[in-house]
């Protein structure tokens, strides 16, 4: 793995990405909409907006990352960059590194900016640090990546890649823990949701909204996280074949 | 323009690894179990235009793909540099033009190419003004035409002087003057030491070449230089030539 070719994949994304305004205005705006949305929604119920309000900004850059990235490399498969770019020095970890990289900052800034309004203006309350609450975003960003990699694998055309959304995201938003408490559900809904990583993304931001300070359990559902997304790259980087038919 | 001390001799015909070029031995490679290449033998020598040559469908993307080390279902022996394709030093010193244009089309011109150069090393401004894009050098890809789009992707090819060279159909669709102008600039490319392999479906550009590969359903008909062919075939005309190869008992 090389640190040059990593940073220079990432600013080609990120370069990419400036050439396109209108997609980078939707990613950093529409969750602030939606968080708006939600806080009309729960007008006169307070409590309500901030159990929902606060596991929905784990949720949005999953959402974001997840598109961006299964698109972009379904692009690079179909349209010949890959396999151009794997018969170079460039490594499929210097690869992955710069995707996880550009849209994991892009992340971060779409979280910052959320934050700032859901606990700001909205007045979404959450006792824990706000820091770790945009380390916990850009974690699930990577989640993202790693996950649009590999559904990219698994299609040959944009509309087959976004239809891996409902496949991939509908589901864990479903178990995750937003709708209904977890322990709450059928004892089997319950497992299948302790093996989905956006459950513990949504836990942590429990812990964040409920506890001060970052505790060992928020710190452990970082982690899980993390792992999670460790596993769909390194899972993601096998089906970046050099040899294919 | 190129100093002499920069010329590399091309290496003697019949090297069995041919540390300076590209040997293939034996290759054949079945796709979704449809027989592509058949017994393939085939040199490329550094310093000389080679051209593969063949209709479309004969297998020269896949003979490009097999030796770019991309190319699955491969059987058979092929060295580039004397060492296997794919591997990480020829991935150093190989430039690949993919048929399609395979760059970015949401980055312009030059960002294009300073990518590729970051990723193998090299100079953009000499290669945009090598392949004549220069004045379109921040225009989005996206906003190119057919044959702009394809030398992008020859320059991102060239960037970094790589020492092996394939370029799957770089003429194709582009105006006469440009085309003209690309075959010199591929003759300057071999005095450089450079190992060519050029592909094209228009037979008469093979007068341009030193080495013709003529490639028909997956298998070499002939591999020799342009006046041997004639002599053998006792026409001048390439296509006519092809037909007289083919036909012949």
């Amino acid at each position: 793995m090389s640190i040059a070719r990593t940073l220079a994949t990432a600013r080609r994304v990120l370069l990419q990405l400036r050439h396109d305004p209108r997609t980078v205005a939707l990613m950093l705006l529409v969750p602030c909409v939606l968080e708006t949305l939600l806080r009309l929604v729960f007008a006169r119920r307070r409590i309500d907006f901030d159990q929902a309000g606060a596991p929905l900004l784990a949720f949005f850059p999953l959402t974001t990352v997840f598109l961006v990235t299964s698109i972009a490399l379904l692009r690079e498969r179909v349209t010949g960059t890959l396999e151009r770019l794997l018969t170079t020095p460039l490594g499929r970890l210097d690869l992955l590194g710069g995707y996880a990289l550009s849209f994991g900052l892009l992340a971060a800034a779409q979280a910052v900016l959320v934050s700032a309004l859901t606990l700001g203006p909205l007045g979404l309350h959450i006792r824990g640090p706000v820091p770790v609450l945009i380390l916990l975003a850009a974690c699930v960003a990577l989640l993202g990546t790693g996950l649009g990699l590999l559904a990219s694998a698994f299609a040959r055309s944009e509309f087959q890649v976004v239809q891996f959304f409902p496949v991939v995201i509908m589901p864990q938003l479903l178990l995750c823990g937003l709708l209904l408490a977890r322990e709450r559900m059928p004892a089997a809904l319950h497992t299948i949701s302790d093996l989905l990583p956006l459950s513990y993304a949504v836990d942590g931001m429990h812990h964040l909204t409920l506890q001060e300070g970052a505790g060992v359990a928020l710190w452990g559902d970082i982690a899980i996280v993390l792992a999670f997304a460790l596993g769909a790259l390194l899972l993601g980087a096998g089906t970046l074949r050099r040899r294919t038919g | 323009m190129i100093s002499a001390a920069r010329v590399r001799r091309p290496a003697p015909a019949g090297e069995p690894s041919c540390p300076t070029g590209i040997q293939i031995h034996g290759l054949t490679v079945e796709r979704g179990g449809r027989v592509v290449l058949s017994d393939v033998e085939a040199s490329v020598r550094a310093g000389r235009v080679t051209g593969l040559f063949g209709p479309s469908g004969s297998g020269k993307s896949t003979l490009m793909r097999s030796i770019a080390g991309v190319q699955s279902g491969v059987r058979g022996t092929i060295t580039v540099l004397g060492a296997p394709p794919g591997s990480a030093a020829v991935r150093r010193s190989l430039g690949y033009m993919t048929q399609a244009p395979s760059v970015y089309e949401d980055l312009t011109v030059a960002e294009n190419v300073r990518y590729f150069a970051a990723v193998r090393g090299g100079e953009v401004g000499s290669v945009l003004e090598r392949v004549q894009l220069m004045p379109w050098a921040d225009q989005l890809v996206r906003n190119l035409s057919g044959g702009q789009r394809a030398r992008v992707s020859l320059a991102a090819a060239l960037v970094g002087n790589p020492r092996v060279l394939l370029l799957d159909e770089p003429t194709v669709g582009l105006d006469p003057l440009l085309r003209r102008d690309l075959w010199r600039l591929f003759r300057e490319l071999v005095s450089e030491g450079t190992a060519l392999l050029v592909s094209s479906h228009v037979l008469d550009e093979g007068r341009h070449c030193d080495e013709l590969i003529l490639l028909r359903e997956g298998r070499v008909v002939a591999q020799q230089s342009p006046e041997e062919l004639s002599r053998h075939t006792g026409t001048d005309d390439l296509d006519e030539a092809f037909i007289r190869l083919i036909e012949q008992p």
